[in-house]
């Protein structure tokens, strides 16, 4: 009954809420696509909130290396959000490098400058990395703590479900993909595991220190894969390297060499694939939240049932998707250090011996 | 597709944000607790298997001990019932002894007694022979006065004496 007097509540406070949008709301079409860009993309300041045209954001730390060869260092409020000039930097406008900073060489073309300005990215990649360290280290010390004893360390709590996690993916994951040299990657894929797993989460929540779509940047997934690339390929055995270069297939195949050129092209779309799995499943989630959201104020203009009604839609819909990114969230964090065991374990090979 | 290049920034902060991370986790976070959650499972496989040893360890002393009662028990019902055997022919071996004994005492006695009553018989016979002689003497001097009296005494003697 509670329930259903709170659903009817929420119609109605939607209702009334979308009626008074379409009195005040002005004639300006929204640009949904620019919109869901815009937020799945880095930015210089962290934006919370807008109302009308003052925007509520924390300003970030521009650092950049300008065409005179020196570095300057400033906030990111002094481009006024985007309509402001500041030591020769301003934010671009034009389609190449769309809200980036920019400056004007000699010839008056706009270029890139060494930008290594802490951005929402950035922020967000370096908290949660200090709130992970933090997290993972609390647990060790737990475990340091009882070390003498083996025999009384039963966690509860927290601690339990970091461990319960830990193991799963220690039991479930590396050693069966790994195989028996297991141990030297463990720190490694745990480390992917649960970086990711903590930037998708910290992704799904929508204000500060959250929001910030991490996982869903190519950069971010570009550095993880090549880690699990460079770590692939520096342990590979010499039968690793031999069934690249020569494997046991008729040697027709070799000669013209069509397998090992195939086995090449694999080495690299392992990796690539890692990437762009992880790159655009957690942006295609943000993608669609702020899609689903968005619907609010495209149906503004379609009349008060219609908004409504799309609005109760769109809600629904939203939490939905949000509990999808949440599994998602655990899936591509666990898929990613799945293959990366996976593709370290096919690099481990070790001789088959073939019938004589 | 600014969607799709890596920024260069983003890029060398993500490079030293992962790179602090797996640095600090992979020396001083997982390990230990990966160590410590399998050293546990050692000590919990350990002492299950030694639990399980001892179960079987005292299954075998309880078996054991079960043997040992029963042929304690065995033993005891063999002991009581030799005790009881030997005490029967104790009492037999006692009641036949007593009897053999008794009848050796009744025999002797019974002998005794003859003996004795045939010397109470001998000296009655030679008290009455004595007596009688006495008698016979007192009689014979009385009697001997008279002379028909010592013939007819004389006859009369001599016919008891053929008649015995």
């Amino acid at each position: 009954m509670r329930f259903k007097l709170f659903i009817f509540g929420l119609f109605l406070f939607l209702g009334i809420v979308s009626a008074k949008a379409t009195e005040t709301a002005p004639a300006e079409e929204l640009d949904v696509t620019e919109l869901i860009l815009e937020h799945v993309a880095d930015a210089y300041e962290w934006h919370i909130v807008s109302f009308g045209h003052t925007h509520l954001s924390i300003p970030l730390p521009v650092i950049v290396r300008g065409e005179d060869g020196e570095w300057h260092v400033f906030s990111s409020s002094r481009f006024a959000h985007g309509h402001a000039e500041y030591q020769g930097f301003y934010l671009s406008q034009e389609e190449d490098h769309k809200g980036k900073i920019v400056e004007k060489n000699a010839e008056g073309e706009e270029i890139r400058p060494w930008d290594f300005s802490i951005t929402k990215n950035a922020c967000s990649l370096i908290v949660s990395s200090i709130a992970l360290i933090i997290l993972i280290l609390s647990c060790a010390r737990w475990y340091r703590k009882r070390r003498q004893h083996p025999e009384s360390i039963s966690p509860k709590g927290f601690i339990a479900m970091m461990e319960m996690l830990i193991m799963s993916i220690v039991d479930d994951v590396i050693k069966p993909c790994i195989g028996k040299h297991y141990k030297r990657y463990t720190p490694y894929l745990l480390t992917v595991f649960f970086f990711i797993f903590f930037n998708n989460l910290l992704g799904i929540i929508p204000f500060v220190p959250g929001g910030a779509n991490v996982t869903g940047n190519i950069a971010i997934t570009f550095v993880l894969a090549i880690s699990t690339f460079i770590i692939i390929n520096i342990f590979g055995t010499k039968e690793y390297w031999k069934e690249i270069f020569w494997p046991d297939v008729p040697i027709w195949l070799k000669i013209p060499p069509i397998m090992p050129l195939i086995e090449l092209v694999g080495v690299f779309t392992k990796p690539f694939a890692l990437m762009i799995r992880l790159f655009a499943n957690i942006l295609a989630g943000h993608a669609i939240v702020l899609g689903l959201t968005c619907m609010v104020f495209v149906t503004v203009s379609m009349g008060v049932a219609m908004n409504t009604g799309m609005t109760v839609l769109s809600v629904i819909m939203t939490v939905f998707i949000d509990f999808v990114e949440l599994l998602v969230a655990f899936i591509q964090a666990y898929v990613f250090t799945l293959l990366s065991a996976v593709f370290i374990g096919l690099s481990q090979a070790e001789p088959h011996h073939v019938k004589n | 597709m600014s969607l799709l290049t890596p920024d260069p920034g983003l890029l060398f902060w993500m490079i030293l944000s992962f790179g602090i991370v797996f640095f600090v986790l992979a020396k001083f976070g997982f390990p230990i607790i990966v160590d410590m959650v399998e050293k546990r499972k050692a000590y919990i496989d350990q002492s299950l298997e030694s639990a399980k040893q001892a179960n079987e360890q005292l299954l075998g002393i309880q078996l054991e001990s079960e043997r040992m009662m029963k042929e304690t028990r065995e033993e005891q019902v063999r002991i009581l019932k030799e005790a009881n055997e030997i005490r029967a022919k104790i009492i037999n071996d006692a009641k036949d002894q007593a009897s053999v004994e008794v009848h050796k005492l009744l025999e002797e006695n019974k002998l005794v007694i003859q003996k004795e009553r045939d010397a109470a018989m001998r000296d009655i016979h030679n008290q009455i022979a004595i007596l009688s002689i006495d008698i016979a003497e007192k009689i014979l001097r009385k009697n001997l006065d008279n002379k028909p009296a010592q013939v007819e005494l004389v006859d009369k003697l001599i016919a008891e004496a053929q008649q015995n």
